[in-house]
């Protein structure tokens, strides 16, 4: 390899060049080769979209284009609506409930399996829902939540033992419970297995060690595994944050928001405030509170990235 | 056979009475009856909109799918109702055209850059590869209102070309980012002693890394595909045309329409995830793979 020159400075004639070794610009255009596509790419359908998402963000923005220097009127009208509110308020809902009950269940699902040889039949079933499209997952769930006894399922059970029977997504105060339960039962899988793996990593002598030591199921459990997870379960926060901030399918399928704005999100809004209402100006304010929100988590990711290798 | 099991369990019965057995198999009821309750709960929903595909329109409207036993009578009526007047058919075909190109695409552009950020020398490699791993954290919304008033003189929006070139783009971050993570680990000494056999870049690039690579090249196009298969949002933004609609708004369509004709939905439902679901069940070690690494996007 000490023959093959270095790219700053090479030196010229270098002694027994292998027969594979380029010159200087060949080089450079092999590397162009291989990252120009992707860096065109990126440059025009990304980069760009950013830059020019943040200036319209400041514009009138009529039809998506340039029209007229507004300044902060884009973002000051934003917070004024109680729409965008509510729907920020739901995305709060959302992180505690959604990424709380995904972790929590999924870990206790991940403990409880591995004491049993079916172990992975459960892991399967609870994860089968990961592959299925949020479009698929709010149509099943649709059905159990229909309000008639003889069709939502819920509604059946609770009529056996003589309970209510809600309409459970048209009432605003029950609906992001509703679509939050939904979320949490795609999801869950996808904590189970992750944090099955790092189960798996914690050495059973420090458990039988525990176990003689006279500790209980419960103190195992608050003691020893949930510190031996802790790694893993903030890498899950993180990744259900971003399902959160990014999430659209859910209610856009099931509740298109409502009832009224209930359940509206600001994924929701922004495609809401572009592309129904043709407030260009005001949805790129709303995509630059989004990708706002997402750089501190962009900034840990780095952090990682940089200081291990990935999950 | 059944000398070696009972040559096996013997000592066991010998050590254990019956009745300790019994009362730590009563132990471990909790933990049966917990999982089997997680199993429940997890399959009841989708087994109950299976069961409605099946069942003709008048079973449906007049009992629950869980009386299915009172009732036998299954038919594949829903599904061709759905699939040809409800135009599940067409759509299905367009979720095929939309996905496949979105997947090949990305997967080819990322493993060449993955290839030249693990194995090329060039400058600022390092700032270039931290901005593609920031770029993976860009909303798709913020791409939407620019992507289009690019799209639109060309009228990518009336065909796929768009939604091709939107799911591109937006894959590439996160596929380079982890092919180039998998490339990385690759032998130095492999790629190093067929460079000083002569091979050049794309020599090594074909008959070396991307041989090595396959499991995670697999797992990723899997990832990809289903994640494009899915979407939802990027076909309601690109797809302009009613004709070239997905399945997934097909779905969303359907039950605006027929918001109670389950009938209908549950089979277009089941159309929809036939897919994934032929997936998950065929290549369940690379999907599972695919979709924790997936889990950074």
């Amino acid at each position: 390899m000490t023959a093959t020159p270095s790219l700053i400075g090479s030196k010229a004639p270098a002694p027994k060049v292998p027969r594979g070794a380029l010159t200087e610009r060949t080089r450079l255009v092999v590397v162009a080769i291989f990252l120009l596509p992707a860096a065109i790419l990126l440059a025009v359908f990304m980069v760009y979209p950013v830059l020019y998402t943040i200036r319209l963000s400041f514009d009138r923005g009529l039809g998506g284009n340039f029209t007229r220097i507004v300044g902060l009127d884009n973002y000051s009208s934003l917070f004024k609506d109680p729409t965008f509110i509510q729907a920020i308020v739901n995305n709060l809902l959302w992180i505690v409930f959604y990424t709380g009950f995904v972790i929590g269940l999924g870990l206790v699902i991940a403990v409880v399996a591995m004491r049993v040889r079916y172990e992975t039949i459960i892991k399967a079933i609870v994860f089968l829902p990961m592959a299925i499209a949020a479009t698929a997952l709010a149509v099943i769930w649709e059905f159990v939540y229909q309000p008639g006894a003889d069709i939502g399922l819920l509604n059946a059970i609770l009529g056996i033992f003589h309970g209510p029977a809600p309409s459970w997504l048209g009432d605003s105060g029950l609906v992001n419970a509703a679509l939050i339960a939904v979320g949490v039962w795609g999801s869950v899988g996808f904590a189970t297995v992750i944090l099955s793996a790092a189960l798996k990593g914690i050495p059973t002598e420090v458990l039988e060690a525990a176990r003689t030591d006279g500790a209980n199921e419960f103190q195992i459990f608050y003691r020893i595994i949930v510190p031996m997870v802790s790694l893993p379960i903030s890498v899950l926060a993180v990744t259900l944050t971003v399902n959160v901030i990014k999430l659209f399918d859910i209610p856009y399928v099931m509740t298109h928001g409502g009832p009224g704005t209930a359940s509206r999100v600001i994924a929701f809004q922004m495609y809401i405030q572009g592309f129904q209402s043709g407030q260009f100006g005001q949805a790129a304010a709303v995509a630059v509170v989004m990708l706002i929100i997402m750089i501190p988590i962009m900034a840990f990711n780095i952090r990682r990235f940089r200081t291990s290798s990935v999950v | 056979m059944s000398t070696s099991v009972q040559a096996r369990t013997a000592p066991r019965v010998s050590t254990e009475s019956i009745s300790a057995r019994v009362i730590r198999g009563l132990g471990r009821t909790p933990v049966h009856v917990f999982l089997g309750i997680v199993a429940v709960i997890w399959l009841a929903p989708t087994i109950g909109l299976l069961v409605t595909s099946f069942r003709p329109r008048s079973d449906i409207q007049a009992t629950g799918w869980w009386e299915i036993l009172s009732t036998l009578r299954l038919t594949l009526i829903n599904y061709s109702d759905v699939l040809n007047a409800q135009g599940m058919g067409t759509a299905f075909l367009n979720s095929v055209i939309i996905s496949v190109p979105s997947t090949l695409l990305p997967l080819f552009l990322c493993s060449l850059a993955a290839y030249g950020f693990s194995w090329l020398k060039f400058p600022f490699k390092d700032s270039l590869f931290l901005i593609v791993v920031a770029l993976m954290m860009v909303p798709v919304q913020v791409g939407f209102i620019p992507l289009l008033t690019i799209f639109k003189p060309f009228h990518l929006t009336q065909g796929f070309v768009g939604v091709w070139l939107a799911h591109t783009a937006f894959a590439l971050p996160f596929g380079i980012f982890l092919l180039r993570n998998f490339f990385i680990t690759l032998p130095k000494d492999l790629i190093e002693a067929a460079r000083i056999d002569g091979s050049s870049d794309f020599g090594i690039f074909r008959t070396i890394v991307v041989p090595l690579s396959i499991p995670a090249i697999a797992a990723y196009g899997i990832f990809q595909f289903l994640w494009v298969w899915n979407d939802l949002l990027m076909s309601l933004v690109f797809v302009q045309t009613n004709a070239n609609y997905p399945m997934t708004i097909q779905m969303t369509t359907l039950l605006g329409t027929y918001g109670t004709e389950w009938n209908l939905l549950a089979a277009g439902a089941f159309l929809l995830m036939a897919v994934p679901l032929a997936v998950f069940f065929s290549l369940q070690r690379y999907f599972v793979q695919g979709l924790l690494a997936g889990s950074v996007k």
